[in-house]
């Protein structure tokens, strides 16, 4: 059997590329991207822990988190497509119409 | 079998969050049948739903205390009910001066009603729920309904910017919590909240594991309430959002998000509290200062307010730090206030939207004494409460949270508070020297509706009402204590 540090250590290796990802990148799919891949390796970690644990709680969490990103996906994509219609543009650099 | 899974007190005490999506549901297909000229009556609809799941709530507090359902992933304690109420009275007055701005904008539908009234019941779960799943999934029922709300303008470009920029930044932050959520379940092998605090009493204090989960769910946690240096989303999200979702979500999900944080950190996080009470400190006393710092060079009344509500939010964060029971009525009473001052002052900000002027910027607002000068005395009003003069709601609520860590001998961080409200002075200030020292420079009327008028009738007498006399208040406020048990 696999120790469970690997898996809690790729887990981790994913979430930081997710998190790099997501402040590098200025393409709002992208960045999209990248928050799906934190959410799977947050689903990585809860499968690992589970099986280790031997408890089922945390693959119930994955299904969860699995239905809550499809919705977080249409919705974001939504609000993509609104911007997309009105500014032609997917770079969050140019989303300046507000400043800080 | 079955009954192992289903206890009839489940449906019970999920009664009101039943009536609210059957309400949720019914705005949509009632708003099919109505013509244009009456949009209105979605409002009327949700405002039923909202005062029959009153009535359920109220009936749940002398029925139903202190019950837990779903094999324990939700309790309906005293604490839990007491933040639904806040809930319901904050979207009950948003959506009362809804309907008139929806009209101007031109996009009055019934989906508006139906995602107010669904992030409603999300936050309902979020002060219930006590087992993580629950909370995980309430938390993003609230915050996708918010994400489609804040770019409810669909043809205006600073929606579409604000909704996109508080969907990315949502949505990354729920990543973020839910990696500490994964973490904490797998050194507590539970998700139940009251386990984890069970089990993580019984680690070493320095786990670097618990450490990580505590700083990531923090982090999460804090994205949610706007705390610095998490708080880039906020005063972009406030400004571009249709003003009446601005009024929405600068109140009851906050509310919401710090009942989270209070039942995460007071029930689930107690045995680490060494390691959370320093980064709090130090996170408390940047957001304050910032966002006072930040609110004095605004121009838009609209940044101006977000810079003030990340402000409150420091101060808030105060009684969270103290996590005594001073801190915790400070807490609630000062949501309850809060959600009456700051929905006032942002109803003003709502009415200032008139056919051809978009009224979100100070000047505006010059003159306003000669103009309307009801309307600029109760916006004075609302500034005191926000800035914490007596005899004014607000005082109240700042006392509270400014005793509660002078309790606990934090007296550094009660120094840097009563600074930073003093600073806070001069802003909300500006605004009223522009008000009634400058000449008007439009004789554009400010009409108010019916459902404005309401709204600031009920938040004028609330704020003063707490003020002079606040102890029925804080007797309601203190069932929040109920988390301690």
């Amino acid at each position: 059997m696999v120790p469970l540090n690997y898996f809690l250590i790729l887990a981790a290796i994913l979430f930081s590329i997710g998190v790099i990802g997501f402040v590098m990148k200025r393409n709002v799919i992208t960045m999209f991207m990248s928050i799906e891949l934190m959410l799977n390796s947050v689903n990585l970690t809860f499968v690992a822990f589970s099986r280790y644990i031997q408890n089922l709680s945390g693959q119930i969490f994955v299904f969860f988190v699995m239905v809550i990103a499809a919705a977080e996906a249409a919705v974001g994509l939504a609000i993509i497509v609104a911007l997309y219609r009105n500014r032609e543009s997917l770079n969050v650099d140019e989303a300046d119409r507000m400043k800080l | 079998m079955f009954n192992q899974y289903f206890q009839p007190n489940d449906i019970l005490i999920i009664y009101p969050e039943l009536l609210l999506a059957l309400f949720a549901m019914g705005v949509m297909i009632i708003d099919l049948f109505l013509d244009r000229a009456w949009k209105v009556l979605n409002a009327f609809t949700a405002l039923v739903g909202i005062a029959y799941a009153a009535y359920a709530l109220y009936r749940l507090k002398s029925n139903a205390l202190n019950l837990s359902g779903y094999n324990h992933a939700i309790l309906n304690d005293s604490f839990a009910i007491y933040f639904q109420f806040v809930f319901l009275i904050a979207t009950a007055l948003v959506i009362l001066i809804s309907a008139r701005y929806l009209s101007i904008e031109g996009e009055n539908r019934g989906d508006y009603y139906a995602l107010i009234l669904l992030s409603l019941i999300g936050m309902n779960f979020m002060v219930m729920g006590i087992d993580l799943i629950t909370l995980y999934i309430a938390l993003e029922l609230m915050a996708v309904s918010e994400y489609i709300l804040v770019g409810y303008l669909r043809t205006n470009r600073q929606s579409n910017e604000a909704a996109m920029k508080f969907f990315l930044l949502g949505a990354f932050s729920s990543g973020i919590l839910l990696y500490g959520i994964s973490l904490l379940y797998g050194i507590s092998g539970s998700t139940d909240l009251r386990v984890i605090a069970q089990r993580l009493a019984e680690r070493p204090s320095h786990d670097p594991i618990a450490l990580v989960a505590v700083v990531t769910l923090t982090a999460g946690l804090l994205f949610k309430i706007g705390g610095v240096p998490f708080h880039q989303w906020l005063p972009d999200a406030y400004e571009g959002a249709p003003s009446t979702i601005t009024t929405f979500i600068s109140v009851a999900p906050k509310a919401a998000s710090f009942a989270l944080i209070l039942r995460i950190f007071i029930v689930g996080l107690k045995p680490l509290e060494t390691s959370w009470v320093p980064v709090l400190s130090v996170v408390c006393v940047l957001t304050m200062t910032l966002g006072n710092i930040t609110a004095i060079s605004q121009s838009n009344i609209k940044r101006l307010l977000a810079y003030s509500s990340i402000a409150h939010a420091g101060y808030l964060l105060l009684g969270l730090i103290a996590g005594n029971e001073y801190g915790i009525t400070g807490i609630a009473i000062y949501f309850l206030v809060y959600a009456f001052m700051n929905i006032g002052i942002w109803t003003l900000v709502v009415a200032m939207r008139r056919k051809d002027l978009i009224g979100d910027q100070i000047q505006d607002m010059a003159g306003m004494i000669y103009k309307n000068p009801g309307a600029a005395v109760l916006m004075l009003v609302f500034l005191l409460s926000l800035a914490g003069i007596p005899p004014t709601a607000g005082f109240i609520g700042k006392y509270y949270l400014f005793a509660s860590v002078i309790q606990t001998h934090h007296y550094v961080l009660a120094v840097i508070a009563v600074l930073n409200a003093a600073i806070s002075l001069y802003y909300y200030f500006r605004v009223v020297v522009v008000m009634f020292m400058s000449e008007k420079t439009d004789e554009e009327k400010m009409t108010l509706s019916p459902g404005v008028l309401t709204s600031l009738a009920v938040t004028l007498v609330f704020t003063l009402l707490i003020g002079i006399y606040p102890e029925p208040f804080i007797r309601f406020a203190q069932n929040s204590l109920s988390l301690f048990q």
